[in-house]
């Protein structure tokens, strides 16, 4: 069974997932950025007390999951949402769902993500993939952030779906219940539902584990490093901060490029020039966090290493939280069109 | 990010595909651009492995000289900690630490070597013998 999609492709995994499973019920305007944007997807955390890889628990953006639930539920468009306790059970509703023509998002693991390469492939389980048909005795995959479409054995894809650890995805399998018309109106009104509670998430949050103050937090943690880890362990934990900022998903600079992208696209739904304003500081906040790399590569690499070196990557990160903070301040004074 | 400014390096990504990447054109309005790699995330992996290779190559000394069980040589190259590996063989924390030191591994029964094995995706012969032949 072949079913009618077309494979696009994504910076990120759960965006792409969300956009081309929404052109499946013919909700074809929202586009990579705008479900990150209605979902509030830009997000800082670090968890100290968490150890992921051996390195820091550091991420960029929201909780798995939640950037499809918000787009849809903001969008007002039901959602089917199965977990599995048989790996039978899961690959029988799979199929029935090909058979009726539905393609739909399915939760993996990355470690047997067989067609990954090496390198890629640690204990990650929230990778997001859409299963749209199957030809033969393969699963036909349509991974957001490659080029083109690919396919899995059904072994392969069983046991994906069933990886294990945090977050174990137990064959989950989502989708939109039905067809639906998407209003102007309605985007518009969900593009202010979702920058006011990433408002929320990036100002709000008390304590310094999340938010902008959690990025001024991480900037003095990282003066302090130098001493406290070493030269060679404050390196795999800047090389870590890397990788959840730029690897990819991210769209490069920690997905702040895709949110000023997304502020952009939401002037056409709400023209208040505010807005493209606004974007404009977040590029320069990507571009803070790009340079933030490259000084933290030349620390990873040994290229430099002195107590001055570690200030200028943690006052990086103390610029960002500022330029942020004032970002998110500007778009909670934002004035949206009813 | 100005488009043009996008790096196109070389990256471990390149063999599979290349990313999409968000930037400004010279208009200033955002597209996307797809990019084979910067260098500066690509070095992050690399350290990352090394160290990864480096863990690995000490759990092994570590069962050499009777320190440790093989347990924690698959561990380490399977990637996994100890939560991982209790939630894909479904013992408990305690018992998986008790088993990592070589007396316990010595002990255990077939049929639990038989679920770490396949915990680590190898057979209960490779287990015993850290010999394993794959790419």
């Amino acid at each position: 069974m072949k079913n009618e999609f077309q494979h696009l492709q994504a910076a990120h995994c759960e965006n792409g997932v969300t956009t081309n499973l929404l052109r499946t019920i013919g909700v074809e305007k929202i586009t990579e950025p705008l479900a990150f944007g209605i979902g509030s997807g830009l997000f800082f955390v670090y968890i100290p007390f968490l150890k992921i890889n051996n390195g820091p628990a550091i991420a960029f953006r929201t909780m798995p999951g939640l950037i499809f639930k918000r787009t849809c539920d903001s969008l007002n468009i039901p959602v089917v949402r199965k977990k599995f306790n048989s790996k039978e059970s899961a690959e029988k509703y799979l199929q029935e769902c090909l058979q009726s023509g539905q393609p739909v998002g399915c939760q993996v693991g990355v470690y047997y993500l067989t067609y990954f390469p090496k390198e890629y492939r640690f204990h990650f389980n929230a990778h997001n993939i859409i299963v749209f048909g199957k030809d033969e005795d393969r699963y036909l995959i349509s991974d957001p952030v490659m080029e083109n479409a690919t396919s899995l054995s059904a072994f392969e894809l069983e046991r994906v779906r069933f990886a294990k650890g945090a977050l174990s995805p137990k064959g989950q399998i989502y989708y939109p219940k039905e067809q639906r018309t998407v209003t102007d109106q309605q985007i518009s009104k969900a593009i202010e539902t979702g920058i006011k509670r990433n408002v929320f998430h990036m100002l709000k949050i008390p304590g310094t584990i999340a938010g902008v103050k959690a990025i001024a937090a991480t900037g003095n943690k990282i003066k302090k490093w130098r001493d406290k880890l070493g030269q060679q362990k404050s390196g795999l934990y800047l090389a870590q901060l890397v990788r959840m900022q730029e690897e990819i998903g991210t769209g490069g600079g920690g997905f702040r490029y895709i949110y000023a992208a997304f502020l952009q696209q939401a002037h056409a739904f709400q023209p208040n020039d505010a807005l493209l304003e606004i974007s404009k500081t977040f590029t320069q906040a990507g571009d803070i966090w790009r340079n933030a790399a490259v000084q933290a590569a030349g620390i990873y690499k040994g290229r430099i290493g002195s107590q001055a070196d570690f200030n200028v990557m943690g006052d990086y990160l103390i610029q960002i939280a500022e330029v942020e903070k004032n970002a998110f301040r500007a778009l909670s004074k934002i004035k949206w069109n009813k | 990010m100005k488009k043009e400014d996008i790096p196109q390096d070389d990256g471990a990504l390149n063999k599979l595909t290349k990313e999409v990447v968000y930037a400004v054109d010279n208009a200033g309005n955002y597209t996307t651009e797809l990019s084979t790699g910067w260098e500066v995330k690509a070095t992050a992996l690399n350290v990352t492995w090394k160290d990864i290779e480096q863990r690995i190559e000490d759990a092994r000394q570590k069962v050499l000289n009777n320190e440790a069980s093989p347990i924690l040589y698959f561990m380490e190259l399977r990637l996994m900690d100890i939560g991982i590996v209790a939630s894909y063989t479904g013992f408990w924390k305690w018992t998986i630490k008790q088993n990592l030191k070589p007396d316990s591994f010595k002990s255990l029964s077939e049929k639990k070597l038989k679920k770490y094995a396949e915990a680590f995706n190898i057979s209960v012969d490779e287990l015993k013998t850290m010999n394993v032949h794959e790419e």
